[in-house]
């Protein structure tokens, strides 16, 4: 208690200088919770993704298709449960600046294969029931106003044309980490307008989604699909849901590894700054640990109590950094909502900054505790008066 | 010893007026060199000292700046290391403790009073003579019971929550005295106590001190260049470099 309370005075006794570092150190932490809620952001869609699902696509690249008959050959392979399908829309709504990601899917197997998405019965049955329907998570629906009922209108950039879609149903997610701005239409209702405008696009399938009956069995069963279309004219790639998602990310991990980086630099600025704060004091008060020795203190009180005081310091300001990081995160989220649907503050990322400040405050204090700790008495007290 | 309490401690000292004060030395330095080094060459600062100081004596360091007087007092209170020789200290030959031990002995036997009185700043009087207390085991009652007695003793017990900034120089260095005796030391060592002071307060210090020796039969060891000072111990010796002088007892004013 006595020695917390000295911790807490020598903490406060250059106020201006313990509360700039404090600040530092707060400034830090936010910086470096958002920077690591930011990366996680980028992977917020692979955590998200189930094990017992699996994409498959066209093995050179995703901008071309493959044909809706494989649906029925891969339906019969050995393992799989559902099949699903859909194409990227990629329509704007009003303005390119309103982006949101928009998909045409198979509804029915769709829902059953993403339970994640939540729709009343209701909503799910007046869905299914109007070709031209189409759902939006909660924040999509949200952020434009549209309410049940509600025609929209998306602008075609791969399908050209004005498409018009009814509002039927709001979906939520089933836990944090679902992505509740995504926009849902039926399929069939884009593949029937394209037989009518553009024939030779009908019948193509983006990618699909595969349901399979036990997650151990997703290598056997990927293997299994893509043996079925090999030395066909459309080459498929079947790999995990998590796989696809990462495969996405890595197109840009040279940002996330800067990221990354950037993240660590934070921290170590902040422990020049708060090892030059420990090394002021330590200067300033070599007569005090000279007194403090010749009372019969020793060398591990001295150093405890100047690790302590860094400790107290940075943890302070380790606090403030964390609790400014939830209000900040969330103006950063709205504001990123476009592209990045989950922004969101993990536990992890809170353990993530106590042990970077933990960190910190050790080595900030370990020049000036090595140096205090074996600092002769006589030395010390010819440096007072 | 930590354990006892400053009250019974003036009796103790009462009682041992009583007997003849010819008895072992509470201090003794048999052949104690002490050299620096500076620029490559070694500068000798204590020249084989011997040196035997009674119990309860008050006894004064004398002599000019660089004389060696303050490394002296350093050796007998263990802040620093002789070079060869022995230092023996209520019996205990410090020269043979690892720093470790050294500073629990020192905990233990030794109150430091200074010219600078060098106070916590951060710690109210009370606390800072608290301080050394908190490292013998007592209960915090027990160290309330303590250095309240002790800052009694300095007539200090209203001022007890003052911090350091907020009392005159007479006031800390009486602060400073209470944590020197608040552990009931073997030794109390001064150097320059009334160094910095004025001559009322370094009259009312002098005083305490010789209270201290006096009703309590305290050792005290002072290193000062103040003639005045001096006139308080009964023995004094002088220093010149790094050289002790002869005897010079007196009756103390």
């Amino acid at each position: 208690m006595f020695i917390l309370k000295i911790l807490i005075r020598n903490g406060f006794r250059h106020k201006l200088r313990t509360l700039l570092t404090i600040l530092g150190i707060t400034v830090a932490i936010l910086a470096f919770g958002l920077l690591r809620t930011f990366i996680n952001a980028w992977y917020s869609g692979v955590e998200a993704s189930s094990a017992s699902r699996l994409v498959t696509r066209n093995s050179i690249s995703l901008i071309f298709t493959l044909p809706f008959s494989y649906k029925e050959k891969i339906r019969q392979i050995d393992g799989v449960r559902i099949v699903s399908w859909g194409n990227w829309f990629g329509g704007i709504y009003i303005d390119e600046k309103n982006f949101f990601a928009n998909f045409a899917v198979d509804a029915n197997s769709y829902l059953e294969l993403y339970p994640e998405y939540i729709l009343s019965r209701e909503e799910t049955r007046a869905f299914l029931r109007d070709r031209k329907a189409f759902v939006a998570g909660r924040k999509l629906a949200k952020r434009f106003g549209w309410k049940t009922g509600d025609t929209v209108t998306l602008r075609g950039t791969i399908f050209p044309g004005n498409w018009e879609f009814v509002m039927r149903g709001i979906y939520r997610g089933r836990d944090e980490t679902i992505d509740e701005t995504q926009f849902f239409f039926h399929w069939d209702y884009l593949n029937e307008s394209l037989k009518k405008t553009a024939p030779s696009r009908a019948d193509q399938v983006g990618w699909y989604m595969i349901g399979i009956t036990r997650p151990d069995r997703a290598t056997e069963v990927a293997l299994a699909i893509d043996q079925t279309f090999k030395n066909s004219f459309a080459e498929t790639l079947t790999e995990t849901e998590k796989a696809f998602q990462l495969s996405f990310i890595s197109m840009s991990e040279t940002i996330i590894k800067a990221i990354e980086l950037v993240s660590f630099v934070v921290i170590i600025i902040i422990i020049a700054v708060v090892a030059n704060t420990m090394s002021m004091t330590y200067r300033e008060r070599i007569g005090e640990y000279a007194i403090f020795k010749t009372l019969g203190y020793r060398g591990w009180h001295i150093a405890g109590m100047i690790l302590g005081e860094s400790m107290f310091i940075t943890m302070i300001g380790c606090l403030s950094g964390m609790i400014l990081t939830f209000p900040v995160a969330k103006i950063a989220a709205g504001i990123l909502s476009n592209y990045f649907p989950i922004f969101k503050v993990e536990k992890e990322i809170l353990y993530m900054d106590i042990a970077a400040s933990l960190v910190v405050s050790i080595l900030a204090a370990i020049v000036p505790t090595l140096r205090a700790r074996n600092i002769r008495i006589a030395d010390g007290l010819r440096r007072i008066g | 010893m930590g354990k006892l309490i400053i009250g019974d401690c003036l009796v103790i000292g009462i009682w041992l007026l009583e007997f003849d004060n010819d008895m072992a030395p509470i201090v003794e330095l048999i052949e104690v060199n002490k050299s620096y080094q500076k620029g490559g060459q070694i500068i000798p600062v204590l020249v084989n000292i011997n040196l035997e100081i009674p119990e309860g004596e008050f006894f004064a360091l004398m002599g000019p700046s660089g004389s060696g007087k303050s490394t002296l007092l350093n050796l007998i209170a263990a802040l620093d290391h002789a070079d060869s020789g022995t230092i023996r200290v209520g019996g205990v030959d410090i020269t043979t403790l690892s720093e470790s031990e050294l500073a629990e002995w020192r905990a233990g036997s030794v109150g430091f009073i200074f010219q600078f009185y060098n106070l916590i700043p951060v710690l109210t009087a009370f606390e800072n003579v608290e301080l050394p207390l908190l490292l013998t085991g007592l209960s915090r009652r027990e160290r309330r019971d303590h250095a309240e007695m002790a800052l009694r003793i300095v007539n200090l017990e209203e001022r007890m929550d003052h911090y350091p900034a907020q009392l005159s120089g007479g006031e800390q260095q009486r602060v400073a005295i209470a944590r020197a005796i608040v552990t009931d030391p073997v030794i109390l060592v001064a150097d320059e106590p009334t160094g910095d002071l004025d001559k009322v307060a370094a009259r009312e210090i002098l005083e305490l001190m010789d209270r201290l020796n006096r009703e309590s039969h305290k050792t005290i060891i002072m290193v000062t260049h103040d003639p005045r000072a001096a006139e308080k111990a009964r023995v004094i010796r002088r220093l010149e470099k790094g050289f002790l002088n002869d005897v010079h007892s007196q009756d103390p004013h």
